[in-house]
């Protein structure tokens, strides 16, 4: 019933907009349609200056009410962000500026040089040197720009240090696995033809397989796999090895400002120091559910808004005890073709949000 | 007095006859308006096309925004009008929103932005403002508007399918557009999207080839190639970029049909299947290898969507200025960097996919490199209204629009361009911000201004002006209102293309704000009816134009017959004697192409 309501009340607008626009007209052409169009030309001026002066009371208003709401006033959680955070505030109060000129210039010539009774043109087709003025300023201003940018650049991707955390991170539709070393520092291989959702979740190669031409890799045997929440440590670099099982995702650290594809087939990485702990952090920003999500950034198919991962920064000691909790998913796999009944790894995560959701909301 | 009377009591009947000069054969309904050979009439099927897809793609925006603007509501008619598959129990479901992004994004880059824009204005004004009969193939041209009429058909076809449209986002990236397993959309839905875009390429480069051919072959004499009005080469750079580039998306479409139905693995490598709990023989394809294909057009892509506008809006401010525009050889000039460079900077779109680091660097700096030109082309704008005497048609206000979102979206294209700050803002609303600014909306503001700019000569009557000014008004506003703040969401890392973000710590204090984001977006869609029923209603209600040159303009478009037959020209074809921005020269107002140089005049070009 409302909707029919609304749909009525549009129609009327519509026709009323659309006659006061037809007799409008009509009075323009009784009255002298050049009288009538001087008229409007002068209010369409004025209306160009007063937009451009509520326009700016827009600006900051908008500001006022939503900058609180982002992450302009967070410290940023990484080394990495916060260079990211100087080059972008650097950015930011020079486009501003630029902006803000430009805008002026744009509503206020609207304005000031309107059609006038008898006022003659200035015929003026070019000049070499506002050209040149304006061709070597922004490149100037974009010289210094780009020499930060790629100094930042070639610093994040360049090689991480020797001591740091190494993580592997697997994308898939739609949820994130984590794999640490096990105690003898080396990754295991895998393969993806082996992997079996229940028990092998990325496939690694933990016995012979003829078929496959696969020998058993024993280093994969200590390798820990979790699901859902990845554990860091604070203030020590931490690597991360990102890839993905079917479709392109993307590992996406808005706190650490840091985002990187998860490519099937082509493994990236990314590396930062976090700078706070969790707990740290819930401080910051006075928030006491803060966490730091990782959201998928890649179009990944239709629950790719739920593929949520959870980072948790802590301290080396907590770090260390939290490992020494975890067996390896070998082990897991190895009892539980023993003991069919015991569940293994968590690895479904968040795939059923989605569904979850829409019931909720049934 | 009825209505007609008053407004064309002072028109003579003479203004009626229709110059049919060069058309002595018998036209029939079919040729004259269905497979029409006037590029008037062929430019006239691609607007209308293009805003009917441009409705299309509004309103599917409508739809996405009632989920984001009101995820907890239910809209029980929705289900009624759409169906359980896009909206059970009145919700947009997660299927339905995606199909609808990605089939919103599809059709108004290409469908509307693409096709609509250029179609129309590059097929409306070569000709007339060149001095040329026709293109220099009629039936080429012909061919272009069937091949993209065909091309609509099957995207629209693709909409009623069971799985549904394509639903992956418009790039279509591989693996998911790949295979039917990882999303219902990439099932038939993206068989009939790759045919239907493919159909579009061929569309796109009958066009192309047949504005270059007509624009380097066809100037009428004394139209040398600096003689020529900016939308002119505008429209050259468009279809140079759209003949080199397309081909190219062209070969990353065949190559994915193959992977999608004839087992190759270009794109495919070490893929598990969780839903079916099956890997994929595929190994060592490339999954990236497709986004360099589709960004080697996708990127001079956005220049063939923004080329068009700049273009007209260089046009239509010099001639409501009354004044010359600001350094021609330097806009013509600044055509040519910025169709240069958007050939080398595509991967600026791929800086987080891993992509060597020395080569970002390269497209870091390159992508910088396009602020150069883009800048001179704003302060020349800026400077050709410095002491001119402007009057704002409803065409003028839409090319002043054009600059204000082309310098607002523009400045944020120098974030997101040095790679560094890229990696955060990197697929966030940032960026949504960002081209829906610079390319969606000041490319639209393009259209728009064109349309009203050269409606009387398309139609021979006005458009409605009031109607325009509230148009012009409210668009405007509204544009600013809904994506100014999505800056905001941006840099709260919110990232796009999320059907649902109440689930998130990070993101889910925007609620509010994409409430009243929708309701603006509401607002403004319905705003864009008053365009089209004053469209519609101009066509044969609109007043009568009662000169051949209501703006008082030089170029030669307006030298014609107020309805000017197939030919365009009744007589001979006008010679050229000068350029086509003399305006306000030695104090007079205006003096058209086809004048010759006078023995007094000041210096000339």
């Amino acid at each position: 019933m409302t909707i029919l309501l609304v749909l009525a009340v549009t129609i009327l607008v519509f026709i009323v907009i659309f006659q006061i626009s037809k007799a409008s007209e009509y009075v323009s052409v009784l009255k002298g349609e050049e009288k009538s169009r001087k008229q409007t030309n002068k209010i369409n001026a004025f209306l160009m200056l007063a937009f451009m002066i509520v326009g700016f009371i827009g600006v900051w208003y908008c500001n006022k009410i939503l900058y609180h709401k982002t992450l302009l006033w967070q410290p940023a959680a990484s080394d990495h962000g916060e260079k990211i955070d100087t080059l972008l505030w650097i950015t930011l109060w020079i486009t501003f500026a630029v902006f803000i000129l430009t805008q002026f210039l744009l509503f206020w010539f609207s304005y000031k040089y309107q059609e006038k009774e008898g006022k003659k043109v200035f015929y003026f087709a070019h000049s070499n040197k506002l050209e040149i003025i304006w061709t070597s300023v922004p490149a100037v201003v974009l010289a210094v720009l780009i020499v930060f940018g790629l100094k930042y650049w070639f610093e994040f991707t360049g090689d991480a240090p020797k001591n740091a955390l190494e993580v592997e991170v697997t994308g898939k539709q739609f949820g994130w696995i984590y794999r640490y070393k096990g105690a003898d520092g080396v990754f295991g291989k895998k393969y993806f033809k082996i992997i079996d959702d229940a028990t092998n979740p990325l496939g690694l190669i933990w016995k012979d397989n003829a078929a496959l031409g696969l020998k058993d890799d024993a280093k994969s045997h200590d390798d820990i796999v979790v699901a859902q929440t990845m554990y860091i440590v604070k203030d020590r670099p931490v690597k991360l090895i990102i890839g993905s099982r079917d479709v392109v995702h993307d590992v996406g650290l808005p706190h650490f400002r840091l985002k990187m594809d998860a490519v099937p087939g082509t493994p990236t990485t990314m590396w930062f120091t976090p700078k706070y702990t969790t707990a740290e952090m819930k401080k910051i920003t006075k928030n006491p559910d803060f966490v730091y999500e990782i959201s998928c950034d890649q179009m990944c198919g239709n629950g790719h808004y739920s593929m949520k991962g959870i980072i948790e920064v802590v301290t080396q000691a907590e770090f260390d005890a939290w490992l020494a909790d975890k067996s390896p998913a070998y082990q897991a796999a190895v009892n539980s073709s023993t003991n069919e009944s015991a569940p293994v790894i968590a690895a479904t995560t968040t795939n059923n949000v989605n569904q979850k959701t829409i019931v909720q909301k049934q | 007095m009825s209505n007609e009377a008053v407004l064309h009591a002072n028109i003579g009947e003479a203004h009626d006859v229709h110059s049919n000069h060069q058309t002595h054969h018998h036209e029939t309904f079919i040729t004259k308006y269905v497979f029409s050979q006037d590029h008037k009439m062929i430019s006239k099927q691609f607007l209308i096309t293009g805003m009917v897809w441009a409705i299309i793609g509004g309103l599917f925006s409508v739809l996405f925004r009632l989920q984001l603007g009101f995820p907890d509501t239910s809209f029980p008619w929705l289900e009624d009008i759409l169906g359980k598959w896009w909206a059970e129990g009145g919700h947009i479901t997660p299927q339905g929103y995606y199909a609808l992004v990605t089939i919103h994004g599809t059709v108004l880059v290409f469908f509307v932005l693409t096709a609509g824009l250029s179609g129309t204005f590059a097929n409306f004004l070569i000709p007339l403002q060149v001095g040329a009969r026709d293109m220099a193939s009629p039936f080429m041209n012909m061919l272009s508007y069937w091949f993209f009429f065909i091309a609509g058909i099957i995207m629209l076809a693709s909409i009623f399918v069971e799985t549904g449209p394509f639903s992956g986002g418009w790039t279509a990236y591989p693996p998911l557009s790949a295979l039917g397993d990882t999303s219902p959309g990439s099932k038939i839905g993206m068989d009939l999207w790759l045919i239907s875009l493919a159909l579009f390429v061929v569309s796109s480069l009958l066009g192309g080839l047949n504005y270059i051919a007509t624009i380097l072959n066809m100037r009428t004499k004394g139209m040398s190639m600096t003689r020529m009005p900016l939308t002119v080469w505008a429209m050259l750079f468009t279809a140079i970029l759209g003949v080199l580039s397309f081909p190219v998306l062209f070969s990353g479409f065949i190559l994915l049909i193959f992977d999608r139905n004839f087992g190759t693995s270009f794109y495919l490598s070490d893929i598990f299947i969780a839903s079916t709990n099956t890997a994929l023989p595929n190994e060592g394809g490339s999954a990236i290898l497709y986004q360099h294909l589709f960004w080697f057009l996708g990127h001079p892509e956005v220049y063939i969507i923004m080329l068009p506008a700049m273009g007209m809006v260089s046009e239509i401010i010099s001639v409501n200025t009354r004044k010359p525009i600001f350094g021609y050889i330097a806009m013509v000039g600044s055509l040519f960097a910025i169709a240069t460079l958007s050939f080398l900077v595509w991967a600026h779109h791929m800086f987080v996919t891993g992509l060597n680091p020395f080569l970002g660097s390269i497209f870091a700096l390159l992508t910088l490199l396009i602020a150069i030109p883009s800048s001179i082309k704003v302060f020349n704008w800026l400077t050709t209204l410095w002491r001119g005497s402007i009057r704002f048609s409803p065409g003028m206000l839409f090319a002043l629009g054009f600059v204000s979102m082309f310098i607002s979206g523009g400045l944020t294209g120098i974030w997101m361009g040095n790679a560094t700050i890229d990696i955060h803002i990197h697929d966030t609303y940032f960026i949504i911000a960002h081209f829906h600014l610079v390319m969606g909306v000041a490319s639209i503001f393009g259209m728009f201004a064109g349309v009203y700019h050269w409606f009387p000569k398309m139609y021979g009557r006005y458009m409605n002006t009031t109607a325009a000014y509230i148009h012009f008004w409210i668009t405007l506003i509204g544009a600013y209102l809904i994506f100014w703040p999505m800056h905001y969401t941006g840099l709260a890392g919110m990232p796009r293309r999320y059907y649902d973000y109440s689930i998130w710590e990070s993101f889910k204090q925007f609620a509010e704000l994409n409430k009243s984001i929708s309701i603006v977006v509401i607002i403004t869609f319905l705003t864009q009816f008053l365009f089209i029923i004053n469209f519609f209603h101009s066509i044969w209600r609109g007043r009568k134009v009662t000169s051949t040159n209501p703006w008082k303009s030089n170029t030669l478009e307006w030298t014609t017959p107020i309805n000017p037959g197939h030919g365009n020209w009744p007589g001979e074809i006008p010679e050229v004697y000068r350029g086509p921005y003399d305006y306000g020269k030695d104090g007079i107002d205006f003096i058209p192409q086809t004048t010759p140089i006078g023995a007094e005049e000041s210096g000339h070009h």
